[in-house]
């Protein structure tokens, strides 16, 4: 029961184009989901699945129709469903390699249920969430993930609902592995891609990404120069939480319980912050951060194991096969109280 | 009561044969009357005898003691020839406190016997069940019934007073009083309910020794207290030989799941969130395990229906089901699967509607949400069981056409088959036909969309077949290759295409089986848990020498092909539903024919009497 089917059967040596379907891609020019699907399609090489063995579900919206675009296995499901599908994919097949494409509202707003249920199950998914914070195909309206206040075509005088934080949601839902990257940065997407797509369980990935139509340059503190560097964090495990300028480095310290930003030379190096994936609090605290009062954390947050579902599952499933034989119907239609009429 | 022969020799006590009884328990849902009447129908199996029950139960888990709306009861008709259905009125009435005398009395025939608990005919009970005056004490009452006034509580009481339970515990077992009572009234083998308390109680000894005690106490009464001047007997019922048990509804649909798991050696998941009075079936798989049979309980509807349409999607056969609440909510998940064309087995455990309704009591009002109860074209294969043990039956072949037709099959079962039961001829499941699943693995020529010249279905491919990687989705589908398409041509096609692969599933209807005269003044056409109480009705109606026939739809959708034919074939055609004239409505829509409709809806099962009736007044309405 093998969760990518690795063991079972040697895949091939595959480049990025193996994974390229014959489908016309139709997101609008300039869309973020292009570098996605490109970092995805040079990624999956590198699992050493057989490519027939890897299934991309999604729901509606956008980022969705990308199951279109790989040549896998691959099905464009109903609105916010794709975690509970998966769900019950992975329990008919634990031989395959699911991943849940989905964005904030598809993930986050009417599939949020589902979201936080195949996360708490530890259902092993890799779930690629493109927080883009706007309904992009319904031509934009704010999304859950909008700034409180968002002008849109359905909030004219501005939002007021406050957004919801997807790494704060995944793992207070208990998500075993938890990261964020930034559609722009190609090389830490492939590797953040790839570290969720290997993890066992449920792995949650946020990637920021940009709609250049409704809600252009979103994540601009992500793209723009001078802000990346004044405000990305990178988390590397055992490594102290540092960022900014080189000759200005900052770092992110705990004060009691509190995060806080000060000059890293003006603490010793006793005190600053080492980033531990499996802590699940320090995460938490970590997912909270955001500009301006904090820079922005990418990369992975947390990664810890803990049990899946379809694997405690299958496994009662063979305890009661071992214990009492298969099933057999026509013993069970004659056990308990029968009675004969001759 | 009908009764045939005079009394039998040899006993103390004269013993009257009958053909048929009608036996209602009733009391507090605290008061173990689900049980009782469960038991009763064990020993009435036992005795050989025809058997259809009616467990009639508060939604609330635990009512107030004492009140109307608390009384729980399990009605049952056994019988020496067929019996159709729970019966109409009482013959006999078992009533442990004031307020389930309140509730059902109206039901004891004229001269029924009325058993009553007088100790829990207190103020306190009285008052609870708004008698001023307690009805006990009102002389009309054994005019009119012949009523035995038992103090089963303190009888109870003193049977087990040497043994060491508290008071409590003790008073819970006066059902099995009341139990042993009627058994001897209508002598029933103990046996059934002994081995049963054995098994039960193992493990407390003390509680199993109390229910013994009190079941033979019971007994014991019967036989020798003066005031029961003749008991009963019924002979074993003509059925057909072989080997027999009891099945409920919902028993049966879960275990004709396992025989399809078992014949398709194809793994079966069933998602469900629970669902007065759907659980039963989550529980029941849940045990079965070793069937390769995977249950989810989901987060929600939605979850249920679309986890399993991830597993049919991988390869396995895809069961949610839920009663009409949560079915509503499936609908744009089992569109999903119309337009995916993927098998799913959906189970809607009809029960009092709309919204929250009636949660335990029975309907058949779901028929257009099944048929109809999806956004755009949506069409899908559906079937409803005629009796508890038919539940079998159908769950197989809704597995079996979802597989072979690749489409969605609704099975419309409702709360008076899923909780009703039985006796069950058990099938040879070699017998059943076979459930043929060929995925496809070849890659030459493979197209998502191709489709079988038969049936229309398009291929089921398991994810993990090299070659064979393709996407599918909810969005429209150019035909054969299954690439999106917006062309409106192509739309207009896969309409009618969805809409044929259904139409064809008719070639898999056998011909329809009327009761009685092919052709003729009236015919009734029923479906779903009415089958009994019309079969009776109609049998009765000709028995008086009337041209009178019945039909029983399986096959709701596509409707078998021989209907429309026989529609024409008698003068009236008339539709009993418990609804307010649904299939009535697609009979008219679909044959042009002058069908009307008997409806009534009260959460209960429609009574033979009532439709005896209806076709009477249709026979002379037409004079």
């Amino acid at each position: 029961m093998s969760p990518s089917g690795a063991d079972a059967k040697e895949a091939p040596k595959y480049t990025k184009k193996d994974f390229e379907s014959d489908q016309d891609v139709r997101w609008c020019p300039g869309c973020g989901d292009y570098a996605i699907l490109s970092a995805v399609q040079k990624a999956m090489p590198d699992l050493g699945i057989p490519k027939e063995d890897i299934v991309f579900i999604s729901g509606i919206g956008c980022s969705s129709r990308f199951p279109y675009y790989m040549n896998t296995y691959g099905f464009h499901t109903i609105h916010g469903r794709a975690p509970a599908l998966a769900t019950g994919l992975r329990l008919a097949r634990p031989d395959l390699k699911v991943f849940v494409v989905t964005g904030d509202g598809d993930g986050l707003s009417i599939g949020g249920n589902h979201m936080l249920h195949v996360l708490r199950r530890n259902v092993n998914v890799t779930i690629l969430l493109f927080n883009n914070r706007i309904y992009g195909l319904t031509k934009g309206q704010y999304s859950p993930t909008s700034e409180l206040g968002k002008v849109t075509k359905s909030t004219p005088m501005g939002s007021a609902d406050r957004p919801v934080n997807p790494l704060a949601f995944a793992l207070g839902c208990g998500a075993t592995f938890v990261a964020r990257t930034v559609d722009r940065n190609i090389p830490h997407m492939e590797e953040t891609l790839k570290r969720a797509a290997h993890h066992h369980g449920a792995a949650f990935l946020e990637i920021l990404q940009n709609c250049n139509v409704y809600n252009d340059l979103a994540w601009n503190v992500m793209y723009d120069k001078e802000q990346k560097v004044q405000y990305e964090l990178r988390l590397q495990h055992g490594k102290p939480l540092l960022f900014g300028p080189a000759d200005d480095r900052s770092a992110v310290i705990m004060d009691g319980v509190v995060p806080k930003v000060v000059k890293a030379k003006d603490v010793p190096e006793s005190a600053l912050w080492t980033h531990d994936e499996r802590n699940v609090n320090a995460a938490k605290l970590l997912a909270d951060l955001f500009a301006p009062d904090f820079p922005i954390p990418v990369g992975v947050l947390a990664a810890v194991e803990a049990p899946v579902y379809e694997e405690l599952m299958l496994q009662q499933e063979q305890k009661a096969i071992s214990d009492r034989g298969p099933g057999d119907i026509a013993k069970l239609l004659t056990s308990g109280d029968t009675w004969k009429i001759s | 009561m009908s009764e045939t022969a005079t009394p039998a020799t040899g006993v103390s006590k004269s013993l009257k044969e009958l053909d048929r009884a009608v036996i209602r328990f009733a009391g507090d849902s605290g008061d173990g009357m689900q049980l009782t009447g469960e038991q009763f129908t064990t020993e009435s199996a036992w005795a050989g005898n025809d058997i259809a029950t009616l467990p009639n139960f508060p939604a609330e888990i635990r009512a107030p003691a004492g009140t109307l709306f608390g009384v729980s009861s399990f009605q049952l008709q056994f019988g020496s020839q067929r019996v159709y259905t729970p019966g109409d009125r009482l013959d006999c009435l078992v009533a442990m406190n004031p307020a389930a005398l309140k509730v059902h009395l109206g039901d004891l025939k004229t001269g029924g016997l009325l058993i009553v608990n007088t100790q829990a005919f207190d103020k306190r009970n009285l008052d609870k069940a708004g008698y001023a005056a307690n009805p006990l004490d009102d002389p009309t009452l054994a005019e009119r019934y012949r009523l035995h006034k038992v103090d089963m509580t303190a009888l109870t009481h003193e049977a087990i007073k040497d043994l060491a339970l508290n008071a409590k515990e003790k008073d819970r077992t006066k059902n099995f009083f009341a139990l042993g009572l009627v058994s001897w009234i209508y002598t029933r083998p103990l046996e059934p309910t002994l081995e049963w308390i054995r098994k039960k109680f193992g493990k407390t000894p003390s509680i199993a020794e109390a229910n013994t005690r009190v079941l033979k106490a019971g007994h014991a009464f019967g036989e020798t207290a003066e005031i029961f001047g003749e008991h009963y007997a019924v002979e074993p019922a003509e059925m057909a030989p072989g080997l027999y048990r009891a099945m409920t509804g919902n028993r049966a649909l879960a275990w004709g799941l396992l025989a399809a798991a078992q014949r398709s050696k194809v793994p079966l998941v069933y998602g469900a969130y629970p669902i007065t009075p759907a659980s039963d079936i989550l529980h029941e798989l849940a045990l079965h395990k070793r069937f390769r049979v995977r249950t989810i309980q989901a987060e929600d509807e939605i979850a249920a229906v679309t986890s399993a349409i991830g597993a049919s999607f991988g390869g396995a056969i895809g069961v949610t089901g839920s009663s009409g609440p949560g079915v509503a909510l499936k609908g744009e998940g089992i569109g999903l699967a119309v337009m995916a064309e993927l098998p799913l087995v959906i189970f809607d455990i009809q029960r009092g509607g709309p919204s929250t309704g009636l949660p335990t009591k029975t309907e058949q009002a779901d028929l257009m949400q099944a048929l109809y109860g999806r956004n755009s074209e949506s069409p899908v294969v559906v079937l409803a069981p005629a009796t508890p043990g038919d539940c079998f039956y159908i769950a197989y072949e809704a597995v079996r056409i979802a597989a072979k037709y690749m489409v969605p099959v609704i099975v419309l079962s409702d709360g008076f088959l899923a909780n009703g039961s039985e006796p069950w001829l058990i099938p040879d499941p070699a017998t059943l036909p076979p459930i043929e699943i060929g995925f496809r693995t070849e890659k030459d020529g493979f197209f998502p969309y191709l489709r079988d010249p038969a049936t229309l279905a398009r291929p089921w491919v398991r994810p993990g077949t090299p070659g064979l990687e393709h996407r599918i989705g909810g969005i429209e589908k150019q035909d054969v290759t299954g690439n999106i398409s917006y062309d409106p041509e192509n739309h207009d096609h896969m309409v009618r295409t969805r809409a044929e692969k259904v139409r064809r599933v008719a070639q898999e209807i056998p011909p329809t089986s009327i009761n009685g005269p092919a052709t003729g003044d009236v015919l009734v056409v029923g479906w779903g848990g009415t089958y009994g109480a019309i079969t009776a009705a109609v049998e009765r109606t000709r028995a008086e020498g009337k041209s009178v026939a019945s039909i029983h739809l399986r096959h709701m959708n596509p409707l078998p092909p021989d209907l429309g034919h026989i529609l024409r074939e008698y003068r009236r055609v008339l539709v009993p539903e418990i609804n307010s004239g649904q299939l009535v409505r697609v009979l008219r829509a679909e044959y042009l024919v002058d069908a009307v409709g008997f409806n009534r809806v009260r959460g209960l099962p429609l009574a033979s009497e009532e439709i005896h009736e209806a076709i009477n007044q249709l026979l002379g309405s037409q004079a």
